[in-house]
């Protein structure tokens, strides 16, 4: 078990570090969402099945989509780097 | 400066797993209230899921606050969002054609996902999770058509009806608690048997009226989001 909670907070940490280090908004959404999905396995490690559900739906699903939504809205929702589109800009 | 914030953050993070993963004991604390709960929950609310038991049995008014925090969160995108057209670059994006794979798996999925949601809220007392859970699962079960099918549109005034009339079921149930001289949103009925659809009184009433709010309060800020609207159907129409 230990070995499972170690290798959710290897995906974890490895998710949330290359979120900051991807230049696409596009796929630092993807890797918040992928942050969400391994802190809800860890929640049914922990017995709390309601939490898991939750973070699941909420965390890697709802609020991926509303950051995408968003990305949409103000027009970054592209698979460009933040420095081509300032450059197009 | 950001990243070192991110840093910290992340570290943070990771001390924290760390502590869960080594199981550190950080304190003492009595726990009375949680232990008192545990003892007391199945007789006096009747609910096989403990957690429901304390989200609408123990803590009713907090569930109302938090339903209330949602609705003034959701409004307030709504009234933002909503008065901004979208461009009409991003509306010829939109435009795009149907991409039959896309259309279809959406068409197979709606009533899986309609089904997983309604199974979540109406089991929210006897399995793990409830109205938020399954409301949310609803809320994308009806924004996959949206997002999927171009030119489907969402009825804003049904949305509003169905939001409306839970969001008032949930206080009228309180309120009837009340002024049969219970405290205001203590569970009614009789608990019936433990583990039946049936039992723990009025707390599936409770849960479906949240999952339906819930449910129409996400979809129509998700479609706010997406910039769909019944406006904008009119106008290609």
């Amino acid at each position: 078990m230990i070995w499972l909670v170690a290798l959710m907070v290897f995906i974890m940490l490895l998710a949330a570090v290359s979120m900051l280090l991807v230049e696409s908004q596009v796929s630092a959404v993807a890797l918040s969402a992928a942050v969400s999905l391994a802190l809800s396995i860890l929640f049914v490690i922990l017995q709390a099945p309601d939490v898991a559900m939750t973070e699941a739906v909420v965390g890697s699903g709802l609020s991926a989509i509303i950051l995408a939504l968003t990305l949409n809205r103000i027009h970054r929702f592209k698979q460009t780097t933040t420095a081509e589109t300032e450059n197009d800009a | 400066m950001r990243n070192l914030t991110a840093l910290l953050f992340s570290g943070g993070l990771a001390f924290l797993l760390m502590v869960i993963a080594w199981q550190f004991t950080l304190g003492d604390a009595p726990m009375l209230i949680g232990a008192a709960i545990l003892d007391n929950a199945v007789k006096e609310v009747g609910a096989a899921n403990l957690v429901t038991s304390v989200v609408l049995g123990y803590r009713g008014i907090d569930t109302l606050g938090e339903i209330a925090i949602l609705f003034t969160a959701a409004t307030a995108t709504s009234m933002v969002l909503g008065s901004f057209a979208m461009t009409d670059e991003a509306s010829e994006t939109e435009q795009r054609e149907d991409g039959s794979i896309l259309g279809s798996s959406v068409r197979l999925f709606f009533p899986l996902l309609l089904t997983l949601g309604l199974y979540i809220i109406v089991h929210g007392h006897l399995t793990p999770g409830g109205g938020f859970q399954g409301g949310v699962i609803l809320a994308g079960a009806f924004f996959l058509p949206l997002l999927a099918i171009p030119g489907r549109s969402i009825n804003h005034g049904g949305i509003a009806l169905v939001e409306g009339f839970s969001g008032a079921a949930f206080i009228l149930i309180g309120l009837t608690a009340l002024f049969s001289g219970q405290a205001f949103l203590q569970p009614l009925f009789e608990h019936g048997v433990i583990g039946h659809l049936f039992s723990a009184g009025s707390l599936p009433l409770l849960y479906i009226a949240v999952g339906l709010k819930v449910g129409a309060e996400l979809s129509g800020l998700l479609a706010n989001l997406a910039g769909i609207s019944s406006h904008a159907a009119e106008a290609e129409k």
